[in-house]
This record gives structure tokens, C-alpha cells and sequence, in this order.
């Protein structure tokens, strides 16, 4: 395996712990709707990029951190239960990112491609992810108050409207890491199957954490083992996906809710 | 009378252009118990919340320096589902607050939650439980003013009972105030050293004794003093 390949695998297992953690969140604050909103508001940006020449995280990262602050606005306002809102906002980056996005380029904005990467790309990817770990374990506390009563949460000193937004952006890092090999469309998913599936069999939030992140960490290794040796797709997003989608299936069988 | 642990003066609290509280004023002296009494809609938990900061008001809110709060909030919107064991409730907060984990322990045993309850995940607590957790949570941080909001909706009587007795032994054993939103008004006449009546009209406060006559509380609640009658008859062999 190229060098550049084997990095993308690493930054691949580390975006996969990293989304493992901040998937447990989202699934908490029952944002996955929101979560799938923010993912999909990079394609604009990555859109944009391809028809200009320049690099597409750039571009993508640009909507991406945009639009989360676009969707914190609205769920601030409005409240999560506010998704015809969201929605509206999903629909628009899915059709702007759909029109501007070169035809021969949208496979790849949608579902991720296999190219290596720089050592710089790396290196940028792991602080992402070390970033995203150490906001989840610093922010862990302020998040479980705010998740189980917001006014609870305020009322202990915690300023819930910050630890969201800082929670917002936390989630649009780890997309950014995992959009070039998994696309706009699937970065979100393996954010939220991991932690579904932990949801089904642990109790209590250390538990879940962990389970959560191995769970996305096995995912991610064996769609790479499974694309590699048997599907031998252009792309291992749809792969892990699948992967993941099976041990959520799995977890029913042992379901502690 | 013992110094003001809360000092309010012309309190407004609106919601757009509808006014729920105008122009209230009143102290609470340390270690008295205030109970907050009136219909639905008079702006008992709006009250409670402003107290706490949670929305925005116009006129003062006076705290003392050293009052530290606790609340117990009406009802919880939390998803009972949620992968949270009641120690990873309390343990947010005490690592938050940066409290020794201990006084988990000290809080939990002092109000009788064991330790099988303490790794219980919340969705499976009983009401009662939840209740008792909820109590919990608020003195972890050694609070000496508790703010109840209605602690006993859905409980039953038993229930409700027990917790109410609780309250009453914490506010003794620590000298805490507390501030009470209660619809129970034999519970407001037990527990309570001052009464707040929150109403359509002007809001009045003073003594149990004084405040929950049949009169007042006819006036109050718009219903025959026929539902009140245990509060008349608690007058006459007073």
C-alpha cells in the first residue's frame, strides 16, 4: 500500500473515534436530523471548489463552518423541534451543491473517493481530530447537563447556548475530516450508526462513549478490509456504511432498552 | 426578622406584548419558607426561573452574597431514555462544580438513594426516584436556598408525602430557605412561613394564617370554598 493511502487509512480510524465520540452527542440531543443538515452543507462549498480549481476542502469547509452557524442560529431561536426549518435548510445546500457542482465531480462531493493524501493533509486531519477528542472529553460534563434539562444545566451555571455552539462546530470538524473519503452524504452517517448501535447496549455514559468509538473504529477498519478484498469499490464510504449498518442490525440482538 | 436572602423590586416579566408579572416586590428573610400559590397561568414557574436568571425580566433581582441555589424544576422534558445512570447525572455536576465526588454520597445517603439507585439508569427510575434525584442534583454545591417548582406533580399521595417531609427535614437539619410553587394548600399551610398569591389582580403575601382564608382563596382560584374546607377546618382547631 502506497504511503499516501496508508495515511488515509489512519486519518480514516482517527476520524472514526473521533466521530464514534461525537456521534454519542448528537444522538443524545436528537439532532440527527440536524447532523445530517450539517454534513450536506458542504457540498455547496465543495461544489464551488471543483468548478473553480481550488481545493475542495477549502471550499467545503467554508459552507460547512457557515452553515453550522446558520443551523445553531435557527435551533437557538426556534428549538430542534423546529425541523421544517432545518430541513429547508438541508433541501437548499442539497440543491445548490447539486447545480454548481461539476456532474463528473458530484460522485465524489456525494460519496468520498480512495486518493491519498499529503503528509500535510495528515497532519491538518489529525489535529482536527485530536481537536474534536479533547472538546468532547473537556465539554463531556457541560453537554450531559445541558442534554438532560437545559434549564437544569443554566440554572447550575453552565452556559448552554455556548456549549452548543461549541458542540456545532465540533461536529462540523469531524465531518470536514471525514468528507474525502466518505462524501457529504455518508460523513454524518458513520457519526450517528455507531452510536445507535452502542445506544442498544449500554446504560451508562462512559459505556456508551466507548462503545460507541470502537464500534466506529471496527467499522471503518473493515470496510477497508472489505472494499480492498471484496467489493472493490472506487469509494469506502458505502462499504463502512453497509458495514456499520449491519452491526446496528446485530445490536438488536442484544439490546439492553 | 432575619436579614433578606432575596430582595425583589418591581418585577415585570412579559412575553411579547402579554404581561404575566407586573411591578412585584417582595424579600425573603434567610431560612424561611415561601410558598407561591395561584392558578395555572399566574406566573409561579415564570417567577421561579426569572428568580434563576433562566429569562430575561425587567425590574431587580437581589440575591445575598452568599446565597448558593439549588432548584428542583417542575418536570423534566428530558428523554427518560437517555443512556444517563443517575451517578452520571450527579457526577456532571459535581465535576463541573469541581466537587468532591463524596459528597455524591453523602447527598444520596442523606436522602435515602442507594447505591443500586445511584447505577440506575434514569429512564428507569420510578417517579418518586426521579423526584428524589432531582432533589439530589440541586444540593449537590451545599445550596442554603432551594427553589421547588411544584415537587410532587404526579406523585402519588404516599409519595408526595414522603417528599414533602424530606423537604421539611432538610430545611431544618441545614437552615435552608426555601422558595415552594405549590398548588397543595394544605401543604403551603403546613410548610410554609410566608405565602405569595400570584393572581390576575394584585398579587398579596403574608402568613399562612392569614392569606389561605376561604374568602382569599375563593377570590383567588375563581372555585367554591368547598375544595378548600380542610384549610377552614385547620383554622378553627388552630
Amino acid at each position: 500500500m502506497a504511503g499516501g493511502q496508508a495515511l488515509l487509512v489512519l486519518l480514516a480510524l482517527l476520524f472514526a473515534l473521533a466521530a464514534g465520540l461525537v456521534g454519542c452527542f448528537a444522538l443524545m440531543k436528537r439532532m440527527v436530523l440536524a447532523s445530517d443538515v450539517i454534513s450536506h452543507l458542504a457540498l455547496p462549498g465543495l461544489g464551488i471548489a471543483y468548478l473553480l480549481k481550488f481545493n475542495p476542502l477549502i471550499g467545503g469547509a467554508a459552507t460547512l463552518f457557515l452553515g453550522t452557524l446558520l443551523v445553531w442560529q435557527l435551533q437557538k431561536k426556534t428549538g430542534l423541534a423546529a425541523d421544517a426549518s432545518i430541513g429547508v435548510v438541508f433541501a437548499s445546500a442539497l440543491a445548490i451543491g447539486a447545480a454548481v457542482t461539476p456532474r463528473e465531480d458530484l460522485i465524489e462531493a456525494l460519496f468520498g473517493e480512495l486518493r491519498s493524501i499529503s503528509l500535510l493533509g495528515f497532519f491538518l486531519g489529525l489535529v482536527a481530530t485530536l481537536l474534536v477528542v479533547l472538546s468532547v472529553i473537556l465539554l463531556k460534563d457541560r453537554l450531559a447537563l445541558s442534554v438532560f434539562s437545559p434549564d437544569l444545566a443554566e440554572a447550575t451555571g453552565v452556559n448552554v447556548a455556548r456549549v452548543n455552539l461549541i458542540y456545532f462546530l465540533v461536529f462540523s470538524l469531524t465531518v470536514l475530516v471525514g468528507l474525502r473519503f466518505m462524501g457529504t452524504l455518508l460523513a454524518s452517517a458513520l457519526i450517528i450508526l455507531p452510536a445507535a448501535t452502542a445506544r442498544h447496549l449500554t446504560e451508562k455514559l462512559s459505556h456508551f462513549l466507548l462503545v460507541s468509538s470502537a464500534i466506529s473504529l471496527v467499522s471503518v477498519l473493515a470496510g477497508f478490509v472489505l472494499n480492498a478484498l471484496v467489493l472493490r469499490l472506487s469509494t469506502v464510504g458505502p462499504t463502512i456504511i453497509i458495514f456499520s449498518a449491519l452491526l446496528f442490525a446485530l445490536s438488536f440482538l442484544k439490546r439492553t432498552t | 426578622m432575619a436579614h433578606p436572602v432575596l430582595s425583589v423590586r418591581n418585577l415585570t416579566i412579559a412575553f411579547g406584548r402579554h404581561v404575566i408579572i407586573q411591578n412585584l416586590s417582595f424579600d425573603v428573610p434567610a431560612g424561611n419558607c415561601l410558598a407561591v400559590i395561584g392558578p395555572n397561568g399566574s406566573g409561579k414557574t415564570v417567577l421561579l426561573k426569572a428568580l434563576l436568571k433562566l429569562i430575561p425580566y425587567e425590574g431587580e433581582i437581589q440575591w445575598s452574597r452568599d446565597a448558593r441555589l439549588g432548584y428542583v424544576p417542575q418536570k423534566i422534558a428530558a428523554d427518560r431514555q437517555l443512556p444517563l445512570s443517575l451517578r452520571d447525572m450527579l457526577a456532571a455536576k459535581a465535576s463541573f462544580l469541581k466537587l468532591p465526588s463524596r459528597e455524591i454520597d453523602q447527598i444520596c445517603a442523606e436522602i435515602g438513594l442507594t447505591q443500586d439507585l445511584l447505577s440506575t439508569s434514569i429512564g428507569h427510575l420510578s417517579g418518586g426516584q426521579f423526584q428524589k434525584a432531582l432533589i439530589a442534583f440541586a444540593l449537590l454545591g451545599q445550596p442554603n436556598v432551594l427553589l421547588f417548582d411544584e415537587p410532587t406533580a404526579s406523585l402519588d399521595e404516599l409519595t408526595e408525602e414522603r417528599v414533602y417531609e424530606l423537604l421539611h427535614s432538610l430545611q431544618r437539619s441545614r437552615g435552608m430557605t426555601v422558595i415552594l410553587v405549590s398548588h397543595d394548600v394544605s401543604v403551603v399551610y403546613r410548610y410554609a412561613d410566608m405565602v405569595l398569591c400570584l393572581s390576575k389582580g394584585k398579587p398579596c403575601m403574608g402568613p399562612p394564617k392569614e392569606i389561605l382564608t376561604p374568602a382569599m382563596l375563593e377570590d383567588l382560584y375563581s372555585a367554591p370554598p368547598k375544595y378548600y374546607r380542610h384549610v377552614e377546618d385547620r383554622q378553627k382547631g388552630s
